[in-house]
């Protein structure tokens, strides 16, 4: 029997028990430990993303327990591939942080660390598991570790963020828990594959129907799509650097993986589009999360605040796109998942790596940052193309199967709002690299007026190599990802809609 | 009428899980304490559990011990499943439990944070403090 | 005809790419900075001229990178309309780097390495739009050059430069993902490919309005070529150092948008559906309303740069009007003068920056009398207009003939009649200036009479553009028989 999807979580779990002692015993050894822990899960996930492309779906009985009794977990290509960009992200946005918490959280560390691990393990867990209500408690514990998490961020704001967060976040996770309460009632089984096979004869209970509203609205809650999406702003951007890095790109995509789940694999795209009549609702929801949260992101003034706002723009992309009933509109989504995580680690990386130096990101306090950190602005540009969806950057690619399926559902609101908000993201950004390349830190009185700019020239202080370096591989990966985005969805997306 | 009432009657459990699930909402959406939310949200989450454990009663069933006259051998009578009640949702809500409480206690830890920060749990005073920085 | 798969084309987008890491770590150094961007230069100019022969054969040359969708590949092919522009978007390249070296450095502008690296980041752009094979990859290339010459455009960094970027991008980064964006996935939901192909990709199964709408798109979501009324980042962008203005936004930025324009007429909609719809006429139209009127801007335009703007503006419209003509020999023109006013205008903006290196006069109410103190720039400014205009004894004649030859043959008196009046209004804003530089009298001479040029490296480029502008008159047989031969695959015959 194949151990590796277990290992994917338990080397996180078992590394985040060692990294406890350790932070009694010998507090300097609790970074290598979950350093190396996340290596572990890392490689395990990689594995099984080329075990299963090569050889389909596999199913693994925890402790050998079978089905319906026992937990399964089930990795195809969608979660192996979520998989790894959650255990990548997670290992190299460790190795990045290091310097940001000795800075931020210097008598905290190993806490952190501690914390970081049992995210991650909840993570990883939510996007392996079979097993519904092994999902329910795999979320809540990818959101307890949140919450402390952000707590230990901003002095004052981070422990009353952390508390709104808690509020929402428990009714989201409760409505999910009642809607699997409802599946329970009706078929007496938890586990997904059991679950799928009942659907067809059971189609037009109202139980059913009941379990799935619910479901659908809590994971809603939990991904942060408008107009539910008041905690993620301050949550996300009050929140330790080394913290925002992940949750920032992960703890939303994995909620949409989580929708998606529900919709392929649990309830199936059949009762979904077939036989319920709210994939043009949900369509249209989507498209006011797009433009709102590009119209909030608008108005923000801290460019932390203006990436948490883009989130809920993006939320909207994948929401909107999966519901349009189409493959290319699932399959933009799925990209999505994958792309936007990449886009919005390099964005972050790149803000984490500014507030190591300047402290604060209010947008105005970054003048002549091209000249004073080139390599992370560099990779801060790269990530914002990818954002507004500039070829070859990955996020034009996903964002064209999106519109691609928002066009054959005929669905043009969408698409609208889609490309509405690539102009949008493009002036946001751009309000950012003009403050950045027009304006020099020494004059307050705006920029130079010097003819010819004879600029002074500013020192170039950049964050500690292994940040940029980190920062490197996403910037890469942002382009190498999207050229090869035909692969990806051929190889992993596509045999998941036509098994 | 009596026919809605009869039909309220006869799942009264669930109608009560809903009703004290609307009470924890409203005192998490409508409380200023950070307390009193705290309190809403707890009820709000047992309204789940015990509407979990109502799924699991049968009436005149016992607790999922095998008795011994069905025990080991194989020489008793077939057990019979509506003799027992279904354990599955209870063994769920254990877990349920733990996980309410866990995140309780963080809810707890963080509202002690807050009141170290600023001496108030109200969120009227926290909202104005917080916009006087 | 066969498809030839090589790398070549690829090294010719590449090479410019990939010295660009070098540039940067040899800041430092401003001779060894240049000597790269040179060899740089030379080694692409030279793969693009070697397959200029596998072309003339009439083959395609070219190579699939990444299958992104099924139908819509980043692929390159080197055909013979991508040739010519490829031809003289590299061989201006080299040109311009010997120029920019004059004028940064007789400038003493900062951030000289910067500005190296994002020239060569520009015209390896370029080179990968004039060689796409469908209209994704075109995209891409369009979508890079226009960020890559962002930092160009706002090069000085100051409040004005500021403005003008930001109108640069709205137009050119506004339409490109409002307009051709969709205009894109429309086509690709409605054939499945973007593959460019002289029959068209709609199997006549396009309404006209559909057709006419998504024509318009692509008209105006193409920015880059100046049609009115998305013409205004043009003027705004001469905010930027002048190599910049000479080789971006007289060579490889607008052509690459009137390029792309008659890529999607010839290569998307092909020859006979526009025929066929009626649908030429009414992109003629627009165009001519834009010769016209901003041939009418340019004359009351005292910055010198800013009349050679607009003029610039009116010339590309003549490119798309040829190619809108759809008659054979009208498409030869548009198609040639992507050549002839290249060279012609780069030998004008040539002579504004060579001018202003010398004097630091921007406007042309200030350079009465210039001749007797820069007779060579003010030379070689006269043939450079003489191109523009159409004058012979230059190579702008030949394609102004082609394209009148285009308008009697496609029995379109009405696109005579602009083209002419064009013409006039061209002498009319050109001429002047040339006359005030020679012809006035001692009084109102705003310079002493005495020899006095921009430095060496300024004006030998310049002397070199307008030389080619004169022998391209005599022997434009490199650049018409690609014209001919890119006509041919179009119309099938």
């Amino acid at each position: 029997m194949i151990h590796y999807p277990a290992v994917v979580v338990i080397a996180s779990l078992l590394g985040a028990f060692i990294a406890g002692i350790l932070a009694w015993v010998q507090e300097r050894y609790t970074y290598p430990a979950a350093l190396i822990a996340t290596g572990i899960s890392c490689a395990a996930a990689v594995w099984d993303l080329i075990y299963v492309a090569g050889h389909g779906p596999i199913a693994y009985h925890m402790a050998g327990w079978a089905p319906p009794m026992g937990i399964e977990y089930r990795i195809d290509t969608l979660n192996a591939m979520v998989l790894v960009l959650i255990t990548a992200i997670a290992f190299l946005n460790l190795a990045a942080s290091w310097p940001n918490v000795k800075q931020e959280m210097p008598d905290r560390s190993p806490s952190f660390y501690v914390m970081y691990l049992l995210f991650v393990v909840g993570l990883t867990g939510v996007a392996s598991t079979g097993d519904l209500f092994n999902l329910y408690v795999l979320i809540e514990i990818t959101s307890l570790s949140s919450y402390t998490m952000i707590a230990l961020g901003d002095r004052d704001r981070g422990p009353i963020s952390a508390l709104n967060y808690v509020f929402v976040g428990v009714i989201g996770a409760s409505f999910y828990l009642l809607g699997v309460g409802y599946i329970y009632i009706k078929t007496g089984t938890l586990n997904m594959a059991e679950f799928a096979a009942m659907i067809p004869n059971i189609q037009d209970s109202t139980t059913i129907l009941t379990a799935f509203i619910l479901c659908i609205v809590g994971v809603f809650i939990k991904m942060a799509l408008f107009p539910l999406h008041v905690w993620l702003p301050n949550a996300y951007s009050y929140a330790p650097v080394g913290f925002a890095r992940i949750v920032a790109p992960l703890m939303t995509k994995v909620m949409v993986y989580v929708m998606v789940r529900l919709m392929i694999t649990v309830f199936g795209l059949d009762y979904i589009f077939i036989k319920l009549h709210i994939a043009d609702t949900i369509v249209w929801l989507g498209t006011i999360a797009i433009l709102a949260g590009g119209v909030m992101a608008l108005a923000q003034t801290n460019l932390k605040k203006m990436l948490a706002y883009i989130i809920v723009c993006e939320i909207g992309y994948m929401v909107g796109g999966a519901w349009l009933g189409n493959d290319s509109g699932i399959t933009g989504a799925v990209l999505h998942i994958l792309n936007d995580g990449i886009m919005t680690f390099a964005l972050f990386l790149a803000v984490g790596n500014m507030v190591y130096k300047l402290d604060r990101v209010e947008i105005k306090d970054l003048k002549g940052l091209f000249a004073g950190m080139p390599w992370t602005m560099t990779g801060f540009v790269l990530a914002a193309f990818s954002i507004v969806g500039v070829p070859p950057t990955c996020g034009f690619f996903s964002k064209w199967y999106l519109i691609l399926g928002a066009f054959e559902a005929g669905a043009w609101h969408f698409a609208a709002a889609l490309l509405i908000s690539s102009l949008i993201c493009a002036v946001l950004f751009f309000k950012v690299f003009e403050v950045c390349f027009f304006e020099s830190p020494d004059t307050h009185d705006g920029p130079g007026s010097d003819a010819h700019g004879h600029h002074t020239t500013v020192a170039i202080q950049e964050a500690p190599a292994i940040s940029l370096a980190v920062l490197g591989i996403a910037g890469i990966s942002l382009i190498v990802v999207g050229l090869y985005s035909k692969t990806i969805v051929v190889r992993l997306i596509w045999p998941l809609l036509n098994p | 009428m009596t026919e809605l009432f009869m039909l309220i009657a006869a799942k009264y459990n669930y109608w009560l899980y809903i009703i004290l699930m609307m009470i924890g909402l409203y005192a998490m959406i409508a409380k200023n304490n950070l307390m009193k939310k705290l309190v809403g949200m707890n009820i709000f989450q047992t309204a789940i559990i015990l509407f979990y454990v109502s799924i699991g009663f049968k009436h005149n069933a016992t607790i999922p011990i095998i008795m011994g006259d069905h025990g080991h051998g194989g020489h008793g009578a077939a057990i019979h499943a509506a003799d027992y009640i279904n354990p599955v949702p209870h063994v769920l809500m254990l877990t349920a439990i733990v996980v309410s409480v866990a995140t309780f206690g963080v809810a707890m830890a963080l509202c002690v944070r807050v009141y170290q920060r600023y001496h108030t749990l109200e969120e009227d005073e926290l909202r104005m403090r917080l916009s006087e920085k | 005809m066969e498809l030839i798969t090589s790398i070549k084309p690829v090294l010719a987008v590449l090479i410019p790419l990939a010295v660009i890491p070098v540039l940067v770590s040899s800041g430092g150094r401003p001779n060894v900075r240049e000597a790269w961007a040179f060899i740089a230069g030379i080694l692409s100019f030279t793969l693009v001229a070697s397959m200029v022969p596998a072309v003339l054969d009439e083959n395609r040359i070219g190579m699939t990178l990444f299958p992104i969708a099924p139908g819509a590949d980043i692929a390159l092919r080197v055909d013979a309309l991508g040739m010519l522009f490829a031809l003289v978007a590299s061989s201006l390249y080299i040109i311009t780097s010997m120029y920019s070296i004059g004028y940064m450095r007789g400038l003493n502008e900062h951030s000289q390495t910067r500005f190296v690296a994002f020239f060569a980041l520009a015209i390896s752009a370029t080179i990968g739009a004039a060689f796409s094979a469908n209209l994704l990859t075109l995209y891409l290339f369009y979508e890079i050059l226009s960020l890559a010459t962002y930092p160009l455009v706002t090069h000085h960094q100051d409040e004005n430069s500021k403005v003008s970027g930001r109108k640069y991008l709205t137009f050119i980064l506004g339409t490109s993902i409002g307009l051709v964006l969709p205009a894109m996935i429309w086509c690709y939901h409605a054939t499945g490919t973007l593959e460019f192909s002289a029959a068209g990709i709609f199997e006549s199964d396009l309404s006209t309005p559909s057709a006419t709408v998504l024509l318009l798109m692509f008209v105006f979501g193409f920015a880059k070529a100046g049609i009115m009324p998305v013409h205004s980042w043009l003027p705004a962008a001469m905010v930027a150092p002048t190599p910049v203005s000479a080789l971006l936004h007289a060579v490889a930025v607008v052509k690459v948008g009137v390029f792309s324009i008659v890529r999607v007429l010839t290569g998307i909609f092909g020859v006979e559906l526009l025929s066929s719809l009626g649908l030429g006429g009414l992109v003629a139209f627009i165009a001519s309303v834009t010769i016209l009127v901003s041939s009418a801007i340019a004359l009351s335009q005292d910055e010198f740069k800013r009349r050679l703007a607009y003029s610039t503006i009116g010339q590309l419209s003549y490119i798309v009007l040829g190619a809108a003509l759809l008659s054979p020999k009208g498409m030869t023109g548009g198609i040639l003068h992507i050549t002839m006013h290249a060279f012609g205008k780069i030998t004008l903006f040539f002579c504004a920056g060579a001018i202003f290196v010398a004097t630091g006069k921007k406007y042309l109410s200030q350079m009465v009398g210039i001749g007797y103190r820069m007779p060579v720039t003010m030379t070689a400014f006269l043939i450079g207009s003489m191109s523009i205009i159409g004058l012979p004894p230059t190579g702008g004649f030949i394609s102004k003939w082609y394209l009148v030859l285009g308008t009697l043959e496609g029995d379109q008196a009405v696109m005579l009649f602009v083209l002419l009046t064009s013409s006039l209004l061209n002498a009319a804003y050109f001429m002047p200036i040339f006359y005030k530089a020679f012809f006035c009298t001692q009084e109102e001479a705003m310079f002493e009479r005495k020899f006095d040029e921009a430095p060496v490296m300024c004006v030998v480029p310049l002397v070199i553009t307008a030389l080619i502008s004169f022998i391209l008159f005599f022997a434009p047989q490199p650049f018409l028989n690609l014209s001919t031969l890119a006509v041919t695959g179009f119309t099938g015959g």
